[in-house]
């Protein structure tokens, strides 16, 4: 648009540019043709309508555009309170130190000086006094006598004359469970045995059927119930095996077992017992004594399995050599174990009877190895610490005193009981209460100065160290043709009840009398006298 | 205040005397010869049974008044003397 316009703008401007402007082409156009000398030349006056506007004015049109005012506000903030604390803890008071003496207000001493002279007289009175001398209360009405509450038995089993080896009662009292199996014949059977639960608070008890019943595939020798699980039950068989069951589950009942393994017992298992873990007080292993001279702890390991956690092995080389025994023979002979009782006052510490008839002192934390060659897993240690004068023959159980820490009892089948103090070798007593065999012992769970003992002649015997230290307080009969009773347990919640089984196959539940079952006075005292003075 | 000591050993070392405390009116114990636990059980429930004796004896005769209180158990005796302010408690073996 330049171009067209320039010159129309020069023809405006006059004659000067319009000279210029034709000098200049007429140079431009004199060079190729040479053609004649400068002359003027007048041009006419173009003029050229401008398109331009007409279009421009036609498509213009005008518009506006603006952006939104950015809006601005302005605000403040500011907390509005603060504040400072300090806190410290106060000195801590010794426990048992006498309270801060400005809570004596000033009647104190009065007080004390105008009861004083009455108190000591009352005292004095009381400590000469006779007057409740051989004065007893009666709160309830008293069970004189021992009865029997229940016979119990399971005929199919009793069919194949297998004999009750075990009684436990379970963690809430109710429910005694026996089990089935032969202490007479040493050979391996494949006669299936049982172990059978009943309810005794269920309504509708039918004594000659369990409410639940387990079958095993081989003889039960023990049964303990769990401590806190009330259908849990673990048992060690003839084979060796360590089983736990559940008798909430009749159509499934086996929980764990150990199988047969190079860890199992290769001999029968006469004792289990439930043992809190290490640790882990509400979780449980179950410890096995048998005859291979092995005490094992067993827990639960993956599904249906119970897997070797510890274990100890005893032999005749390296048990304490306090009292004389025979002399050891050449290399390793095991010590075959046959009960096994707990302290109630140190949890590690432990009395084991032996084939031996000597009992042991053993101690869970023992740290030396065992020499035996026995495989295992884990390394098997010799916890015995102690030996004990023996019995004349297998001691078949043993009891921990609830109320002594030294006290304990062991039965053999010597027919003697001896009441040992874990101090000394020698028995402090030693009670023959039978001619033939003992099979179990248990100190009452209420009573310090009672215990009970299974005889090979058919009887339970009740013995008050308090009335006499001689001969049995109560017997009574459990069998009437004298075959032997072989295990015994009280039970630690309904603490009259003491369930006895025996070799016909048939759990008696006994009701004890009163005197079994309530503490007289001052007996804690008398029984630690006991222990003190036969020691002394 | 060492006056109340000695009184208090004096009782405690009657024959057969296993434990002697005092026990403010809130059944609060002020002094105690016993381990905190057993302290505290005795001083409350003793506290709560003392006032339970005397509001008995009151109620049977309005001109009378609990002086003394003896309690034989099994295993002990204890006695209470009672004051407006304080009680005295002390736990004995019974005679052999």
């Amino acid at each position: 648009m330049a171009t067209c316009a320039q010159p129309r703008h020069l023809c405006l401007a006059g004659s000067a540019g319009a000279v210029a402007l034709a000098t200049g082409r007429a140079a431009s156009a004199e060079g190729p043709g040479r053609s004649g000398p400068l002359q003027d030349e007048t041009l006419g006056v173009v003029s050229v309508p401008s398109q331009w506007r007409g279009v421009q004015g036609l498509r213009g049109e005008t518009k506006s555009c603006q952006t939104a005012s950015v809006a601005t506000a302005e605000a403040s903030v500011q907390t509005r309170r603060c504040a400072d604390a300090e806190v410290q803890t106060e000195a801590v008071v010794p426990a048992g130190s006498p309270p801060a003496p400005q809570h004596d207000g000033p009647g104190l001493v009065a007080f004390l000086q105008r009861v004083e002279a009455l108190m000591i007289r009352e005292l004095n009175k009381n400590w000469q006094s006779h007057a409740f001398d051989g004065f007893e209360v009666n709160w309830t009405e008293p069970q004189e006598t021992v009865t029997c509450l229940h016979t119990l038995g399971y005929p199919p089993a009793q069919g194949q004359g297998l004999h009750v080896t075990s009684v436990s009662w379970n963690s809430t009292g109710s429910v005694v469970a026996c089990a089935y199996g032969r202490l007479d014949d040493g050979d391996w059977s494949t006669l299936k045995s049982f172990v059978c639960a009943w309810n005794l608070d269920r309504r509708g008890l039918n004594p000659r059927q369990p409410s639940a019943v387990v079958e095993v595939p081989s003889a039960v020798m023990c049964l303990a119930f769990h401590p806190t699980q009330p259908s849990h039950i673990a048992g060690g068989l003839y084979s060796g095996e360590v089983l736990v069951w559940d008798t909430g589950r009749p159509e499934d009942p086996l929980l764990w077992r150990t199988g047969l393994t190079d860890d199992t017992h290769t001999d029968p298992v006469y004792q289990v017992l439930w043992l809190p873990e290490p640790r882990h007080s509400h979780r449980w292993q179950v410890l096995s004594v048998a005859t291979d001279g092995k005490v094992l702890l067993w827990q639960a390991a993956g599904p249906g399995q119970l897997q070797l956690a510890g274990g100890f092995a005893l032999v005749v080389q390296q048990l304490p050599r306090n009292t004389k025994l025979k002399k050891p023979h050449r290399g390793e002979t095991e010590v075959g174990t046959t009960a096994v009782a707990f302290s109630s006052f140190d949890p590690g510490l432990f009395v084991l009877g032996t084939e031996g008839g000597f009992p042991l002192k053993c101690s869970l934390a023992a740290e030396e190895a065992a020499a035996t060659r026995a495989p295992s897993s884990v390394p098997l240690r010799a916890p015995a610490q102690f030996t004990f004068s023996p019995h004349g023959g297998p001691v078949y159980s043993v009891s921990c005193s609830p109320f002594h820490r030294n006290l304990f009892l062991s039965a053999g089948t010597d027919g003697h009981v001896h009441l040992h103090s874990m101090l000394q070798a020698q028995p402090l007593t030693s009670l023959q209460l039978s001619r033939k065999y003992l099979f179990a012992v248990r100190w009452s769970p209420v009573r310090p100065l009672v215990f009970a003992a299974a005889s090979g002649e058919g009887d339970v015997q009740l013995f008050d160290l308090q009335k006499s230290s001689q001969k049995p307080t109560v017997s009574v009969k459990q069998t009437q043709d004298e075959s032997p009773v072989y295990c015994l347990e009280f039970n630690q919640h309904q603490t009259q009840l003491l369930a006895a089984g025996d070799a016909e196959g048939v759990v008696k539940v006994w009701q004890l009398s009163t005197e079994f079952t309530e503490q007289g006075p001052r007996e804690t005292e008398a029984l630690e006298r006991l222990a003190a003075e036969v020691a002394a | 205040m060492a006056e109340v000591e000695e009184t208090l050993k004096r009782i405690q070392n009657h024959k057969g005397v296993i434990g002697t405390m005092v026990v403010n009116a809130e059944g609060i114990p002020i002094r105690t010869t016993l381990d905190n636990s057993t302290t505290v059980q005795y001083a409350g429930l003793l506290h709560q049974l003392t006032m339970k004796a005397r509001s008995t004896v009151r109620d049977i005769d309005p001109q009378n008044d609990l002086t003394f209180l003896r309690i034989r158990s099994k295993k002990h005796e204890i006695m209470v003397a009672p004051d407006k302010e304080y009680l005295l408690i002390v736990i004995q073996n019974p005679c052999e």
